[in-house]
């Protein structure tokens, strides 16, 4: 009897604890945008500006590095849509209409969605193992004796070249995706290249890309303090760094889609 | 070299004691390092040592007590308080914290170039003689991985002292080296007090070096301090556990057998 309390006091108490943990990672998250803003502004004033080689840097590697793999998989992603929005629309004979579903899922959805995934994967990644390693390393600590602030020497710049970047590789991401299922549907139902982009031209508006680049806006947030989170939660050597690596993939993807949804059916219906 | 007793000491630790989730680490530690001096502080692993130094970097928070830094109280200051006397003192880590990003002179120059306003042509002339006092003139631009152990704890010590600062920190200096380069880090020790007129305070497991270099040596165990003296005074202590640790004696734990019953049970002690 006493043996099942305990156990479920157990239980109960590892509910408890990862709970507190979530919501404790939750704080620190938020303290840590409020801190990046905070550096952002009054950087200069107390002695410690945030420089723009780090941030130049980490948009090359966040944003620039990222452009041929964005352009294949968003490339491939309109294609796919075209088929399967031609496969669909002719069981009504109304294959004209893929154009519509081919730009609204692409600039609304898709683009923002599938570059927000391959960026958590391929950057956020790579920002947690860093702050991982350099916090198992001491290198946070010396950042800290040397009296530099680490979240505007580490955080900022990653945080700050996420917010530019990934909304520029979704712009990006938009045009190709549109161009690539544009030589599909030309192909296949014979319509001239023009006369697709007057149409999805005619179809869009400024809206319909603007909530796709909010969105991506968010996950960039998401993404660089999701990593920051799990980066400087790191225990253990070197494989705690490859696990808070993973944890960042997961836990971000988990944050944009889920946020996708909120948002979306916030500012979608009605 | 030691400066007389009055001066001001540079570090004042009162009745310190802090904490690691529930756990006690350190119970109530009092110190004082003078201007000036070489104290070593000293224990075996788990003695709390490695704690009281973050405690004195700032890096920790007490639980209670106070820790004064070249006059100032550390446990009560702001961020941007810490950092501006953080100015005033160098660290040497362990494994000798270099960024790994950037090469052995960009890691030596990185203090300068984030709190002064000097040139680029000054910093790397400040940073070329930092580096030729640890022995590594030419070798700036190589990556920190790029060096051996010994190099990169001596290019550690280059960039904790680039901005001349009033005490200097070494974690474990010579762990992990070989006799010949980790006396030789002593050696550097010695000099950099003598040249620059540094207080430093090491923190170290090793005997060898710590009598080679210590002016103090302050002996923690268990959290506690036990006796802070001259190199001859703790060698001469008639403390048992300070010999069991100076002739490197294993000390058998103290016998219970109610508690040993228990931890083997996993539970909390029974009473018959």
């Amino acid at each position: 009897m006493a043996g099942a309390g305990s156990s479920v006091g157990k239980a109960l108490e590892g509910v408890g604890r990862s709970v507190a943990g979530s919501v404790a990672s939750l704080g620190f998250g938020a303290s840590l945008v409020l801190d990046s803003v905070t550096w952002l502004l009054l950087g200069r004033r107390r002695g410690q500006r945030v420089r723009s080689g780090p941030v130049f840097a980490e948009m090359m590697e966040i944003g620039i590095h990222a452009i041929p793999i964005v352009t294949m998989l968003t490339a491939t992603i309109g294609v796919m849509l075209a088929i399967q929005g031609i496969y669909q629309l002719r069981q009504f004979g109304a294959e004209g209409q893929v154009v519509l579903g081919v730009a609204f899922g692409m600039t609304r959805e898709f683009a923002p969605l599938i570059t927000g995934i391959l960026v958590a994967g391929r950057s956020g990644s790579a920002l947690a193992a860093r702050l991982g390693t350099m916090t198992i390393r001491q290198e946070v600590d010396a950042l800290q004796t040397m009296g530099i602030n680490p979240v505007r020497f580490l955080v900022v710049p990653s945080l700050l070249a996420m917010l530019v970047m990934l909304p520029a590789l979704v712009i990006w991401a938009d045009l190709v995706s549109l161009l690539a299922a544009g030589l599909y549907v030309s192909a296949d139902l014979g319509m001239t290249l023009t006369a697709y982009f007057n149409e999805v031209l005619a179809v869009l508006s400024a809206g319909d890309v603007l909530h796709g680049l909010a969105k991506s806006a968010i996950f960039a947030v998401l993404i660089a303090v999701v990593a920051i989170v799990d980066g400087s939660n790191v225990e253990g050597g070197a494989e705690g760094v490859g696990r808070v690596a993973t944890n960042a993939v997961v836990h971000g993807i988990t944050a944009i889609v889920l946020t996708d949804l909120v948002f979306t059916f916030a500012t979608t219906r009605g | 070299m030691v400066q007389s007793e009055a001066a001001p000491p540079v570090i004042e630790v009162r009745d310190l004691v802090t904490h690691y989730g529930p756990r006690e680490i350190l119970h109530g530690i009092d110190l004082d390092i003078r201007a000036g001096e070489i104290m070593v502080i000293m224990g075996g692993s788990g003695s709390g040592k490695s704690t009281l130094l973050r405690h004195l970097l700032g890096l920790k928070r007490a639980t209670s007590g106070s820790v004064r830094l070249l006059g100032q109280e550390l446990t009560s200051m702001s961020e941007l308080q810490l950092y501006e006397i953080s100015k005033r003192i160098g660290v040497a880590f362990q494994g000798g914290a270099l960024f790994s990003s950037m090469t052995v002179g960009e890691n030596v120059m990185l203090p300068l170039r984030e709190h002064t306003a000097l040139d680029e042509d000054t910093m790397r002339i400040m940073m070329r003689l930092k580096l030729e006092i640890v022995s590594l003139a030419g070798f700036e631009d190589l990556a920190p991985s790029e060096l051996s152990g010994g190099m990169i704890k001596r290019a550690a010590f280059a960039r904790a002292v680039v901005m001349d600062p009033d005490v200097l920190f070494c974690d474990e200096p010579s762990a992990g080296l070989d006799p010949v380069v980790s006396r030789a880090l002593d050696e550097l020790i010695l000099s950099l007090r003598d040249a620059l007129e540094m207080t430093i305070v090491v923190v170290t497991h090793e005997l060898d070096s710590a009598f080679r270099i210590a002016d103090r040596i302050t002996v923690l165990d268990q959290g506690r301090i036990l006796t802070v003296g001259t190199v001859d005074e703790v060698r001469n202590s008639d403390n048992e556990r300070i010999q069991n640790l100076l002739n490197r004696r294993f000390e058998e734990p103290e016998l219970d057998p109610e508690a040993y019953l228990a931890r083997l049970v996993g539970g909390e002690p029974r009473l018959a």
